[in-house]
């Protein structure tokens, strides 16, 4: 008789919760106000080795009410300049910066709420089963207290209006309008480029958020 | 395992919605508009990579990691378990980050303003890396109930916040674990955001006496379980090369 075969179910996701307003001491204990560990991640991961141009992202992330948010932790995830992942799934045939991990952790500051990430612009990478393009994006991550699960998001660059029309992220968003939000303007300030990408969590000028 | 297949759907059902009224702060910080849903790109499959030269001897050892002239106060507690895809696969080597008050409720941050008092020896965070079975261990304080702003008389059950980042940026997830029949549990507004009711149940540990250390430690274990990457059948690879 043959055995019945081991078929095994597939195991339920851990439920999120929200990070709470503490989540400074776990992510960020130097903005908690204590130190602890010898080494920490930080928003600043331009760091001398790595190649590509110096770029600063900065914002702020609105609630509901039009209020900034200080307490929000910020992760992004990127390419490198040359357009390729630091992961050993991502076989694209580019220059691999080893110096560049391209994940950043800020948290938006207690006092001003901003947030910055001092970075370099990201290459484009290939699209969903190698067939297109994406435009050049940074992907965003943010949890915080009131968030019960984290906000998945992307950043787009304003000067990139060609590669942001071609985009076939920005294109599944139904309204034009709303594509509007994912794009940061560019600005210089003392002769660093800066992209402004605020957040708005809720009401009329609502992010486009994504269920990844 | 270096997998570029996609990951399952995130079962939304399992999870607290965005908006929540029952924990008031989520009410104006909860998108309205329904999540775009993106197939995923290697944007979402790649995250990143963290090494064992990152972290410290103690990092994993919150008794000790924050030790000015004395060990921290309170029962001592040993955290273990193992991070588990959908698939029942371990995740190795991915980055546990974890964070809490201590014994008497009370976080050394700069904004928590509570009376009980900050213990000089205790910092409150530490973090890990998982072994190639997924393992993870750390030992700690158990932390106390803490009141909070919800409610006039609302108070957190005992918890430890997790943070975790499995092989890819989509798998990214924050929670809290809970202890084994903390009387706080079924009253707390944050838990009862979950929808799933088994899901108080998922994200309480159980004592495990035979994890402890005799006359020094008591333990518990704590499983997480991350998503899975769809088995690709009959379909083109995520990226053509």
């Amino acid at each position: 008789m043959t055995p019945t075969p081991f078929i095994p179910s597939y195991l339920p996701e851990t439920p999120s919760q929200t990070a709470g307003p503490y989540v400074h001491i776990g992510l960020m204990p130097e903005q908690a106000g204590f130190e602890i560990f010898a080494n920490n991640f930080s928003g600043d991961i331009a760091t001398p080795d790595v190649a590509g141009q110096r770029i600063i992202i900065e914002g702020r992330i609105f609630d509901g009410a039009g209020h900034v948010a200080k307490d929000v932790l910020i992760e992004t995830w990127q390419a490198n300049a040359a357009g390729r992942y630091n992961h050993p799934a991502d076989t694209q045939n580019k220059a691999l910066d080893h110096g560049f991990r391209g994940w950043a952790r800020t948290g938006t500051d207690f006092t001003t709420g901003l947030y910055t990430i001092r970075t370099i612009k990201p290459g484009s990478v290939v699209g969903r089963k190698g067939r297109k393009a994406m435009a050049p994006h940074v992907n965003f991550w943010l949890a915080s207290r009131g968030i019960n699960i984290g906000l998945a998001t992307r950043m787009y660059f304003g000067d990139e209006e060609a590669a942001n029309t071609d985009d076939p992220v920005l294109n599944i968003i139904e309204q034009p309008e709303r594509r509007k939000t994912l794009i940061a303007p560019r600005s210089e300030r003392d002769g660093v480029v800066v992209y402004t990408f605020d957040i708005h969590l809720q009401g009329q000028r609502e992010t486009v958020f994504f269920d990844v | 395992m270096t997998s570029q297949a996609e990951f399952h759907q995130r079962d939304r059902d399992i999870h607290p919605p965005a908006h929540t009224p029952v924990y008031k702060t989520s009410v104006l910080r909860s998108p309205r508009i329904p999540l775009w849903s993106l197939q995923n790109s290697l944007s979402e499959v790649t995250g990143p990579i963290f090494s064992p030269a990152e972290l410290g001897p103690l990092d994993n050892d919150l008794v000790l990691n924050y030790a000015k002239q004395g060990e921290a106060i309170g029962e001592q507690t040993i955290v273990h378990g193992y991070v588990l895809d959908g698939n029942g696969q371990p995740v190795s080597n991915t980055l546990v980050e974890v964070w809490q008050a201590n014994a008497g409720g009370r976080y050394r941050h700069r904004n928590d303003t509570y009376i009980a008092p900050i213990d000089p020896n205790f910092g409150g965070c530490g973090r890990m890396l998982t072994d190639e079975r997924g393992y993870y261990f750390f030992r700690t304080i158990k932390p106390g109930a803490y009141p909070f702003r919800n409610r006039i008389n609302s108070w957190r059950p005992a918890h430890i916040h997790f943070s975790v980042f499995g092989t890819g940026f989509a798998q990214r997830l924050i929670t809290q674990m809970y202890f084994e029949g903390d009387p706080l549990i079924p009253h707390d507004s944050i838990i009862a955001t979950v929808p799933d009711k088994s899901a108080a149940d998922r994200l309480t540990a159980r004592l495990d006496l035979n994890a402890s250390r005799p006359l020094e430690c008591l333990a518990y274990r704590f499983d997480i379980v991350l998503r899975g990457r769809r088995q690709t059948l009959f379909e083109n690879k995520l990226q053509g090369s």
